[in-house]
């Protein structure tokens, strides 16, 4: 029995010191302090670009930034995953790390979007507005996605009763796929069809029937870099990152 | 393969095993469970019955069991004649079949849909001939469900089989030979009878590798409830809006794989071994 215990004991001092060297795995890239950023995906290029000039900004800085849907994002946070600032691309994504008590400040809307269709290049179904998307194939994101909850608002408005093909997770799934020409048209936000430059055909979406999403930003409440996630998001806001921003397609909050 | 065969092996005493491995061993068994122990304790017992008797869950699950039993279908199909091949016969581009085999298991599932979708999908080398010619589209179909799946675990099948096509002494082939059977009765009759327990265990691992099977599915064969949405992807998505639900989801995906395997165990095991 004792021997139990204490082949038991070793294993859980050896437990604990693996889980402990997995923690120091991240710090990746000498003694540079690591500020983490989750962000929806639709933000991908225009944080990368952010991120390249903080980091110019703060030699000492690496800014690591993981983009998924928000609703993603927020319930890793939720679930306890180390983030120092959350960027969503709804209200309701915020919401769920604000009921969790996990924000250290209100959320701040910072630059809005709105969504557009895109076809393939050659637009092979001949698609002209959102109204008759369903001459083809389409792709949507998932209704548990932001993006998701707004096609379907928008294909409501449009009278479009038809399914998609497929629902994608995120965003840049649907744009994907459209890109890879497996799909005849996808609704997406008019940043990322802007962002895909020729390798979509995007087709404006009018604003009677369009819905603009609003962007929200928050520092995570117990970030080890709370100083530093203050800049990013002053960053963001700053002139400078907001004409990043609107020269993606994003609108003003 | 019976109890008794185990306590026979571990008879001879040798003295108390080493705290070297068991130290470790216990870490794995750890490490293996504490996953399944968090689930179980997470698990939103009270509304466990809502989430699964829900229309998506059953839905889902459904598509599950329906699709990785024809994938399972398709390794043995597919995956038997190719791991004779490899085990009994000899020819030019042996080592770029095997290690083509090996490919599926270290590509990362995502890109292994990216390249099913390069390959099959509507553009793709093949899937554009499928399209003109047939008018067949795969991706956003069950059919492309089954082909991520068995792309992802026919490895499972060829390399388990090899080793018992292996392990099984090819002087039988040689005796059916000397009595006038062909090479096929051969295989029929001595052959596969005798892989039949790494036939078997073929078969599960390369089920439960299908069962398992996200990225290569959502990627080529895309996300719709009844067509394509398998279990793993609504975890997935469930984890997004409502994570109470993705881990009783998760839960029943746990219970219905063990549920199966010790079934088969026990069909099919205790048979092959007695």
């Amino acid at each position: 029995m004792t021997r139990i215990f204490r082949v038991a004991t070793l294993a859980a001092v050896a437990v604990l010191g693996l889980s402990s060297c997995g923690g120091d795995d991240g710090g990746s890239g000498g003694d540079k302090t690591k500020l983490t950023v989750f962000a929806a995906s639709s933000l991908t290029n225009t944080f990368g670009e952010l991120e390249k000039a903080f980091e110019k900004d703060h030699p000492d800085v690496d800014v690591v930034i993981s983009f998924d849907s928000s609703s993603t994002l927020a319930t890793q946070i939720t679930s306890g995953s180390p983030a120092d600032v959350l960027v969503t691309a709804d209200q309701a994504s915020m919401q769920i790390i604000v009921d969790a008590g996990d924000n250290a400040a209100t959320p701040q809307p910072f630059a809005s979007n709105t969504m557009a269709v895109v076809t393939p290049p050659d637009n092979p179904a001949g698609i002209t507005s959102v109204s008759n998307i369903d001459k083809g194939d389409f792709v949507v994101c998932d209704p548990s996605a932001p993006c998701g909850e707004v096609a379907a608002q928008i294909l409501e408005k449009a009278g479009v009763t038809a399914k998609p093909v497929s629902y994608g997770e995120k965003v840049t799934a649907v744009l994907e796929t459209v890109e890879l020409g497996e799909a005849d048209a996808g609704m997406v936000y008019i940043t990322d069809a802007q962002g895909a430059g020729d390798q979509v055909h995007a087709i404006d979406i009018p604003d009677n029937l369009n819905v603009v999403t609003p962007y929200y930003i928050a520092a995570v409440k117990d970030s080890a870099n709370a100083d530093l996630a203050t800049e990013w998001i002053s960053l963001v806001e700053s002139e400078a990152g907001q004409s990043v921003l609107e020269k993606a397609g994003f609108g003003a909050p | 393969m019976t109890s008794g065969g185990e306590a026979s092996r571990g008879a001879p005493s040798q003295g108390r095993p080493p705290l070297a491995l068991t130290v470790p061993a216990a870490v794995a068994v750890a490490f293996l469970a504490l996953p399944v122990i968090g689930v179980l304790v997470k698990a939103p017992w009270s509304s466990l019955g809502d989430v699964l008797s829900s229309p998506d869950a059953r839905t889902s699950l459904r598509l599950s069991l329906e699709t990785t039993s024809i994938t399972t279908v398709c390794c043995i199909v597919l995956g038997v004649p190719l791991a004779w091949l490899l085990a009994r016969t000899s020819f030019r581009g042996r080592g770029v079949v095997r290690a083509l085999v090996t490919l599926p298991l270290v590509m990362p599932p995502v890109v292994g849909g990216v390249a099913l979708l390069l390959a099959f999908g509507r553009n793709g080398v093949v899937g554009k001939y499928l399209d003109s010619w047939f008018g067949i589209t795969l991706p956003f179909t069950t059919p492309a469900v089954i082909v991520a799946q068995t792309f992802v675990a026919l490895p499972f099948m060829v390399i388990s089989v090899e080793g018992a096509f292996r392990a099984s002494d090819v002087r039988y082939d040689a005796a059916a030979a000397t009595l006038g059977a062909s090479r096929w009765t051969t295989f029929r009759r001595v052959t596969m009878p005798l892989a039949l327990p790494g036939i078997v265990s073929g078969a599960i691992l390369s089920w439960a590798r299908a069962l398992g099977e996200f990225g290569a599915t959502i990627t080529f064969a895309g996300n719709f409830p009844g067509t394509t949405r398998t279990m793993p992807t609504q975890v997935y998505l469930a984890l997004q809006s409502d994570p109470d639900a993705a881990i009783a989801l998760s839960l029943a995906l746990i219970v219905v794989s063990v549920a199966v395997l010790i079934a088969l165990r026990e069909r099919w095991l205790s048979g092959v071994a007695a």
